[in-house]
């Protein structure tokens, strides 16, 4: 294990952003997301949670896929190149690492999607242990350690100093290029750190969501949870906007679309959300039709179709960003409190 | 609070109402939800705390088309938006028995979080009864406490009166929270020049994910189908590419309420990157005031709003780069 | 310096004419032989009136460097108010342009009658003078339709 003095880092920043892109918690106009490192950033380690998830780093908002360029009669197509250049995403909670797990599943899955293959290949995640969990956290009911996350390298925050761990080769390699900024840690150190996380378990123990149920949730409850008359009364206060996707680490689901430039084409995709009237649009109209529907699919596919595809791994990590952001204050907890409170009522 | 559950109970008893449109209590101290409550058991998850800042105007337009009357609770702001629906043919006011309720301002978790409060446990002093100017919040990191008027709402700064513009009966006593102009900062926006106007904006949108609360939580933007939505148009994009798209939407999103929008707050309320949604709504408002006199949207169900009126001498667009 | 740089700037502009006055104005400029430059791309619209906020911020969007809006005089309107509501709402989103940081000057409008063949070509020629100084539109442009 290594360490860094907290005052040390913007040094550690500059020389990781040397040769390889940064990616890490920046502060823009009041809200923390995950950006570009530069050397006026405002960089925020403190903030628990970014507002998005930094899934962006593998799997941006909007990106290109192709151009389409006319001239005259002449049409040329040119792909967009897949990411070259090595890059590290730095900051990434227990919570996000796992979000990238699932969305591993999705995109490494045949048929894979080499875009984003591409920077699962050429990217370095440092996690960090979530110093100081919050209300709205429930990563333990997933079986996510916030005390010990699993990256490339995992780093603990104590007392002014960064610890550094590296768990695997590309961990190694990160290191090796850093290392004339890390000193060695000592037994003393070994030993905050062990106390760091001690410190950091025992406050999970305590958060109201850490003992929720996952009890009947699993790809086998199909029909008897679709077909609930619960989700007629849970969807009622849902305004049909797109936050909870937007700034969940594992929602995956992507729309294509092509942007007129008017000198040819983009062909782009962009996140889209199972809570929008156009989502899976097909030529025959929309096979989700009301936002009964639309609200259940999202649920389902995290509760339900996803484990039964994926050998029970869910595709929720308990971040809490929807508990925070959902402007009706509708969230996956309160769905599964629901079905809960109904299952001990029968 | 327990008055407004009473008379519900009343009303839902003897057949007054089918339903009440409340809030419902949450499993965080901060997180109540709006919601529907059929019968007389059910009310006794019925909350109304400070915490409960949704516009319940809104979902009147869904609650016009069930069977039977809804009782539904409206704070004296949100009776503006209904007004404005009503104006608009978009509620039914017959379908409707509209308690408004007491508010002496709302609060706004993200703004207690700021403070650096968080693993909240419990919050006091958010009951509408309590005549607390403090909350005293446990958390996991020990006892905080924050002044009630710090952690208010924007909009509750600015706010509008205590006074209910259309109800069938108020319950509970409100209270006039306005400590601030609400033209200050757009002022200050117009004060500065093109370059640092531009460069505000463009930080400032550039947070936007795309996620249309501000647009689905409005009770102004009650379209049946929004342009950002229609597959025939291909500005109906989720894309976010961080040049105009975000500007494009913003801009027409606040201009096709110009002239309807009451100023709820709404859209700045639920916007999950904090941006100040309101200046482009608030900008519009100053503009109508300042080119065709005073009006605020909501005020009755009658008014014509000022971009379905004109004047023989009305100023000429020219006048924005006269101004300077 | 390159070759490029010494290419004198030719903004892209469009004009939303309305059928009845301005758009037989531009016809009577032509028939005239009243010069304006090629740069002024001309959209028939019914009425000013027709003119939704979104068609400028779009014309914006897919690279014009200027949007330029005629209609009948005020009180000459076929419909009789089209250009009262239009006049109102191009104020405020003029305002609004300005308020975002859009240089003043990019949008205008203008009334031109179909008797005013000569204002609609002095209008023209000053506005394409107008856009010429203030450069290519940067701010409201889409890079995505960057050539």
């Amino acid at each position: 294990m290594y360490k860094i003095a907290k005052e040390n880092l913007s040094a550690l920043f500059r020389l990781i952003a040397e040769s390889q892109e940064l990616y890490l918690p920046v502060r823009t106009a009041e809200q923390v997301n995950f950006g570009v490192w530069r050397e006026d950033a405002e960089v925020d380690l403190d903030t628990l949670k970014s507002v998005k998830s930094p899934k962006d780093a593998f799997f941006p908002q909007s990106e290109n896929l192709y151009t389409c360029i006319k001239e005259g009669k002449k049409i040329q197509i040119e792909p967009e190149a897949l990411k070259e250049q090595k890059f590290v995403v730095f900051g990434m909670k227990a919570c996000d690492v796992q979000g990238v797990q699932v969305l591993d599943k999705v995109f490494l899955a045949d048929p894979v999607d080499t875009f984003y293959a591409a920077r699962r290949d050429h990217g370095t995640i440092v996690a960090m242990a979530c110093h100081e969990p919050e209300e709205s956290c429930f990563c333990k009911v997933f079986g996510i350690d916030c005390a010990e996350p699993a990256a490339d390298v995992a780093t603990w925050m104590v007392e002014g100093n960064l610890y550094w761990k590296s768990l695997t080769e590309k961990g190694e390699a990160l290191t090796k290029d850093v290392e004339s900024l890390l000193e060695s840690a000592d037994d003393a150190d070994e030993k905050k750190v062990e106390d760091e996380k001690a410190a950091i378990r025992s406050i999970v123990e305590k958060l109201p969501y850490s003992n929720l149920s996952l009890e009947g949730w699993n790809g086998d409850a199909l029909s008897e949870k679709f077909d609930s008359p619960l989700w007629e009364e849970l969807y009622k206060p849902c305004l049909a906007c797109g936050t909870c996707t937007f700034v969940c680490p594992t929602c995956q689901c992507y729309d294509i679309k092509d942007y007129n430039t008017g000198h040819g084409v983009k062909r782009y995709r962009c996140w889209d959300s199972c809570m929008y009237s156009d989502f899976t649009m097909m030529a025959h109209g929309n096979n989700r039709t009301s936002q009964m529907q639309r609200y259940r699919q999202r649920f389902m596919h995290k509760l339900v179709y996803f484990p039964a595809n994926n050998d029970g791994m869910y595709s929720c990590v308990g971040c809490g960003r929807c508990v925070e952001k959902c402007p009706a204050s509708l969230n996956i907890v309160k769905v599964i409190k629901a079905f809960q409170k109904q299952g001990g009522d029968k | 609070m327990q008055e407004v559950i009473n008379r519900a109970k009343e009303l839902l008893a003897d057949g007054t109402v089918a339903r009440v449109l409340g809030w419902k209590a949450g499993d965080l101290p901060y997180n109540p939800e709006p919601a529907y409550f059929e019968s007389v058991e059910s009310l006794e998850d019925f909350v109304y705390n400070g915490f409960c800042g949704a516009n319940l105007s809104k979902y009147m337009i869904e609650a016009s088309k069930l069977e039977g009357k809804t009782m539904v609770c409206l704070k004296p702001c949100d009776t503006y938006s209904f007004n404005q629906l009503i104006k608009e043919h978009r509620v039914d006011r017959d379908k409707a028995y509209i308690v408004g309720v007491g508010c002496k301002g709302k609060l706004d978790i993200e703004k207690i979080r700021k403070q650096g409060v968080k693993g909240i446990e419990s919050i006091k002093g958010a009951e509408i009864t309590d005549e607390a100017d403090n909350l005293t919040i446990q958390t996991l990191y020990g006892e905080k406490t924050c002044s009630y008027a710090d952690a208010m709402l924007e909009r509750c700064h600015v706010c509008k009166g205590k006074e209910h513009k259309i109800y069938d009966e108020i319950i509970g006593e409100s209270k006039d929270t306005k400590d601030a102009d609400r033209f200050t900062e757009v002022a200050r926006i117009e004060a500065m020049s093109p370059e640092e106007k531009f460069a505000f904006f463009q930080k400032e949108l550039s947070k936007c994910i795309r996620c249309n609360a501000c647009r689905n939580v409005c009770p102004a933007c009650s379209c049946r189908k929004c342009v950002f939505d229609s597959n025939k148009f291909d500005s109906a994009q989720k894309a976010n590419v961080d040049s105009f798209e975000e500007k494009m939407f913003h801009i027409i999103r606040a201009f096709h309420v110009a002239g309807r929008c009451t100023d709820c707050g709404e859209c700045s309320r639920v916007c999950p990157q904090g941006i100040p949604l309101h200046l482009f709504n608030r900008k519009f408002i100053k503009d109508i005031n300042e080119f065709y006199g005073d009006f605020q949207a909501g005020e009755d169900t009658e008014a014509r709003g000022p971009l379905t009126d004109f004047t023989f001498d009305d100023v000429e667009p020219g006048i924005v780069g006269e101004r300077g | 310096m390159s070759i490029e740089a010494k290419e004198e700037f030719r903004p892209k502009i469009v004009a939303f004419c309305c059928n009845w006055c301005s758009y037989a104005g531009a016809d009577l400029a032509g028939s005239s032989r009243l010069g304006y430059p090629a740069d002024v791309k001309i959209i028939r619209v019914p009425c000013s009136c027709r003119v939704n906020p979104m068609f400028i911020l779009r014309a914006f969007e897919k690279g014009a460097d200027g949007v330029i809006m005629c209609g009948c005089h005020p009180g000459d309107c076929h419909y009789s108010t089209g250009n009262y509501y239009a006049r109102r709402r191009m104020t405020l989103l003029f305002s609004m342009l300005d308020y975002i940081g859009v240089e003043n000057g990019r949008t205008r409008v203008e009334w031109v009658s179909a008797a005013e063949g000569v204002k609609f070509s002095t209008t023209m020629n000053e506005f394409v003078e107008k856009i010429r100084s203030l450069g290519k539109n940067v701010r409201l442009e889409d890079l995505r339709c960057r050539k």
